[in-house]
């Protein structure tokens, strides 16, 4: 790259300290870069290299101006919490940290005691300005996080599973006792999803519109809430699970059910992509980190596991049970059970996942869910007695973008995003397990099968081979020339055989197909008008 | 122990005054914006296909001659001013923003074949079939719009009557110099009724000349005996020349890269020629379905338009194989010429029908003035779509163009025609000795020699 290049070419000279802004600024580098350039050598034509290099150089120069702006012109920096001393981080006490921080901050730590309806599950939006909590017993309320307002709650008089939002604060979908409905933000009902069944889990994928739900009898569904349509609806046959969470990443939907397998599941194919068996009991929980390359299972038997997912490969494994997992914008990776939360964090870079915070509520409080609320260093609860939320220094991302997620969204600012997004909604065909694939070439595929001819050189060689063994000696009376030469046939034809094998079943399966053909094309003319009409 | 918390106050991230406008905050995080290739290939797609839905490339005809088109000059002083000659001997200046005749120049007896104007855009140069070469003051009042009289005729400076016929006329770029073409190619002075120079190359007619845009002294000329000769004012005799297999109706030099011209062929493709290396063709530029009647470059010297005789004009790349843009409509008849305007952004066609039709050079283009934001998002759709153009849903719809059944007929034939032809060489070439028979490139196979 260019703009590396520059930097080590003066690194020798430059002070300590701005030797460290530069070795900064080139991690910051690598990660705009978003991966290796192109092999630009191999290339034989002149005139496309010439044209890879110029843009290769763009490229650069861009990813170094973003890893710039990143350094010095962001408005906020991000939360910490540093132990001094004896001190451990993670004995410190939300108590602690509320006598230390702003008031707008500290008023971020609350328990909201609803002991009727609960146990309570959450939902945020992207831009964690509001917050869907749903009581089991048919509390559903919307809240707006930055003033603690309470924009509408309402008593659904049945069980609800689970919340999500859709694309906007607008509108929210609830997995009730027999159906998921969807609701506006006034708490009207606008559809009831009667093909989904009795839901316990829903997830929404924000880039397709894809709302996608898992049902008592197992089966997965995808139904784009933009036109109604039912994408995909796959019988996962692994039983009944609510364990579901979608990979921000690519947006591809794992499941984790109670032998102990994630499947992973895209709208456009009935088999999961991937089958993974994680835990030896069942899976309880699952995250994914925002950058999709980590996953967190738990299971029953009381381990938690963090997976690579472009190896599919253990990373960590760590005791303890798990009921609801999360990972922060951050990266780190909240975990509750029982009525204790803790937060894991990994400090050294290298995906070694440690004790960062802890936090007991008050006893008989059971965790049902945790979620990070986005762009702030808040962990939401979700318990059977209302909701909580503490502080969670440096979980949260500082730095919004006001066209991706904007928290001080104005209605006017939100119509826009919703077209906008409208506009840009990606067909269900785009969720990969390697999104970075879209518009790449494929590398070139294996050789196709050999010819026959390749086949029958391979038979004539082992043939060869047989016939230059000198055969050994036998003793008196099994040594005749005769015997010799019948051993050296047999040997001959058993080297031949496996070619031979394979070449009689390529023609059998060959004629079974011609067979087939000739079946479908052609029906005797008396019974042709029976055929089935082929649709054009 | 030291602690900090993500802690924003409203004040400080939204606007003070409702007369403000609105805080945007940038993170160019990747992981902020997941899939970001499957958004810009969905936007890449909509690009696509907005570009199709605004491609309006016409923008209006102008009627006002009795015959047919047949030639047209640009003022190269003034934008909006454009000249078309008809076959009974009309000349009409052209205000191509009002789309109105500004001025006629009457006089000519026969057809007016060649239109050009002095570099300076005061003089009008034309000739035709009657034998004459009339010379004609350009109005500089009536174009500053100030009176909109229309009909507004004119009489000639001059009219110098000489043996021929003519069939095209050029003038010296930066020289008071004009050629003639005929059954001889003459060199004319504004102010001799005599041609200054005679050349002559066989007994043909030469059918069209042009100067070269770099070099004053130098044109080129293509005859009826399917030749495409270069002249040079300074040697008393012509310089080189080249006989391709069919006949070649115009040509045009580029005028950023003066030393390569394109000729308009009668096979339907266009030759871009090397001036210094006639042997061989720098590009076959193909499409067309009948002969190619006139081509023009535009002043940017990246893109030419031809018209052709299949009724339709088409917009080539300097490189490209294949047109970039095809333009037809079902009123319009044989195009007899076609130039680009003076700012590459329009497009004129003279056709059989009697009328000069105006289009855009880039048929989504949106015309009039851009807001800044307008265009940094008509560069972002246009930046993805070449990023994405490859993919085959892009390519389909980018390339997709509606033709008229009988051209889109007619281009079928012509392939199953040249794909039979190649197959046949390829098996005569498959069936004779090694050797034999040696395959020239399409870029030579059309060129019979070169002569010096």
């Amino acid at each position: 790259m260019g703009a590396k290049e520059e930097n080590d070419a003066h690194g020798n000279i430059l002070p300590p300290i701005e030797q460290e802004i530069v070795d900064e600024l080139d991690t910051k580098v690598k990660k705009y870069l978003r991966g290796e350039s192109a092999n630009l050598e191999v290339l034989q034509d002149k005139k496309l290299k010439g044209q890879l290099a110029v843009r290769e150089q763009l490229y650069g120069k861009s990813a170094k101006a973003a890893a710039k702006i990143e350094k010095w012109l962001m408005p906020s920096e991000g939360g910490y919490l540093e132990a001094e001393g004896v001190e451990k981080t993670w004995r410190i006490k939300q108590e602690a940290i509320a006598r230390e921080v702003d008031i707008l901050s500290s008023r971020n730590q609350y328990d909201i005691v609803l002991p009727e309806l609960g146990p309570y599950t959450l939902d945020f939006t992207p831009s964690g300005r509001y917050m869907a909590a749903a009581g089991r017993k048919g509390h559903l309320a919307v809240v707006d996080m930055k003033n603690m307002n309470l924009i509408k709650e309402i008593q659904v008089r049945e069980t609800v599973r689970d919340v999500v939002f859709l694309h906007n604060e607008l509108f929210f979908a609830a997995a009730q006792k027999k159906y998921p409905y969807i609701y506006n933000r006034d708490g009207t009902e606008l559809h009831c999803l009667k093909e989904h069944g009795a839901v316990l889990k829903l997830q929404f994928l924000r880039n397709h519109f894809l709302l996608a739900s898992i049902n008592k009898f197992g089966q997965l569904r995808y139904q784009d809430v933009t036109t109604g349509e039912m994408i995909g609806n796959f019988r996962t046959g692994l039983g009944r699970t609510d364990v579901m969470q979608v990979n921000p990443f690519n947006g591809v939907v794992a499941l984790g059910h109670s032998g102990g397998t994630v499947t992973m599941w895209k709208p456009t194919m009935a088999a999961p992509l991937v089958k993974m068996l994680c835990n030896q009991g069942p899976v309880s929980a699952l995250a994914f980190h925002p950058n999709g390359h980590l996953m967190a299972t738990s299971g029953k038997e009381r381990k938690i596991k963090i997976w690579d997912l472009r190896k599919y490969e253990v990373v960590q494994t760590l005791p303890g049970h798990a009921k609801t997992l999360d990972f922060s914008q951050k990266g780190l990776l909240a975990v509750g059970t029982g009525s204790f939360v803790q937060i894991l964090g990994d400090f050294s870079g290298s995906q070694n996942y440690t004790r960062y915070m802890g936090h007991s509520m008050a006893k008989g409080y059971q965790v049902g869910k945790v979620s990070f609320r986005p762009y702030e260093d808040v962990l939401g609860i979700g318990h059977s007695m209302g909701w909580s939320s503490i502080l969670i220094p440096g979980s949260g991302e500082p730095n919004f973008d006001s066209w991706v997620a904007n928290p001080f969204e104005t209605s006017k600012q939100r119509r826009e995003k919703e077209v906008r997004s409208l506009l840009d909604k990606l067909p269900p065909e785009t969720i990969m397990l390697d999104p970075t694939k879209i518009g790449a070439v494929r590398s070139a595929r294996n050789k196709e099968k050999p010819t026959k001819q390749e086949i029958d050189d391979d038979m004539q060689t082992a043939a060869e081979a047989i016939k230059g063994i000198t055969m050994k000696n036998k003793t008196k009376g099994r040594n005749k020339p005769s015997k010799k030469a019948k051993k050296k046939q047999e040997l001959i034809a058993k080297a031949k055989r496996p070619f031979l094998e394979q070449q009689l079943k390529e023609e059998e399966s060959l004629a079974k197909k011609k067979q087939k053909l000739s079946e479908q094309g052609e029906l005797p003319s008396s019974l042709q008008r029976f055929a089935r009409k082929k649709t054009t | 122990m030291k602690v900090k918390v993500i802690s924003r106050s409203t004040d400080e991230f939204t606007r003070e005054r409702s007369q403000d406008l609105q805080r945007v905050y940038h993170n160019y995080d990747p992981n902020l914006r997941p899939q970001e290739k499957a958004v810009e290939y969905v936007r890449a797609l909509t690009a696509a296909k907005l570009e199709k839905i605004f491609a309006r490339p016409f923008i209006g005809a102008m009627d006002g001659h009795r015959d047919g088109v047949s030639c047209m000059a640009k003022n190269p002083n003034y934008l909006k001013g454009l000249f078309s000659g008809s076959m009974d001997g009309d000349i009409r200046l052209w205000d191509i923003a009002t789309r109105r005749t500004v001025c006629q120049y009457p006089g000519h007896q026969g057809a007016v074949r060649g239109l050009t104007v002095s570099t300076d855009g005061r003089i009008l140069v034309s000739c035709g079939t009657d034998c004459t070469v009339r010379l004609w003051n350009v109005p500089v009042a009536t174009l500053t719009d100030s009176d909109d009289s229309s009909d507004n005729s004119s009489e000639p400076l001059a009219v110098y009557v000489w043996k021929n016929a003519f069939w095209a006329v050029d003038h010296q770029w930066e020289g008071d110099l004009f050629a003639t073409a005929g059954a001889q190619v003459d060199i004319w002075n504004h102010n001799r009724s005599q041609p200054v120079n005679s050349f002559r190359w066989g007994t043909d007619t030469v059918i069209s000349v042009r100067f070269n845009p770099g070099e004053p002294n130098v044109f080129a000329t293509t005859a009826s005996d399917r030749s495409i000769a270069l002249y040079d004012l300074r040697m008393s005799s012509p310089a080189r020349k080249i006989i391709m297999r069919t006949r070649t109706n115009s040509i045009s030099w580029n005028p950023m890269e003066p030393m390569n011209f394109t000729a308009a062929n009668e096979d339907c493709n266009c030759y871009s020629y090397d001036a210094r290396k006639l042997d061989e063709a720098k590009c076959v530029h193909m499409g067309h379905e009948s002969a190619v009647m006139d081509i023009d470059y535009s002043p940017t010297g990246r893109e030419f338009v031809t018209g052709s005789y299949d009724r339709t004009i088409r917009i080539f790349q300097y490189n490209g194989g294949r047109s970039r843009e095809i333009y037809h409509t079902k009123r319009m008849q044989r195009v007899f010429c076609a130039k680009f305007s003076c700012d590459a952004s329009y497009v004129i066609s003279g056709s059989d029908d009697t009328n000069l039709r105006l289009w855009k050079a880039k048929a989504s283009e949106q015309l009039g003035v851009l807001h800044p934001r307008e265009r940094r998002k008509h560069e972002y759709l246009e930046a993805v779509k070449n990023r994405y153009k490859h993919l085959p849903e892009v390519k389909r719809i980018v390339r997709h163009r509606h033709l008229p059944k009988p051209i889109y007929k007619a281009a079928a034939l012509r392939r199953t025609m040249i794909e039979a032809e190649r197959r046949k060489a390829e098996r005569r070439k498959a069936h004779s000795a090694p050797g034999s028979i040696v395959t020239k490139p399409l870029r030579k196979r059309r060129i019979i020699k070169e002569v010096e």
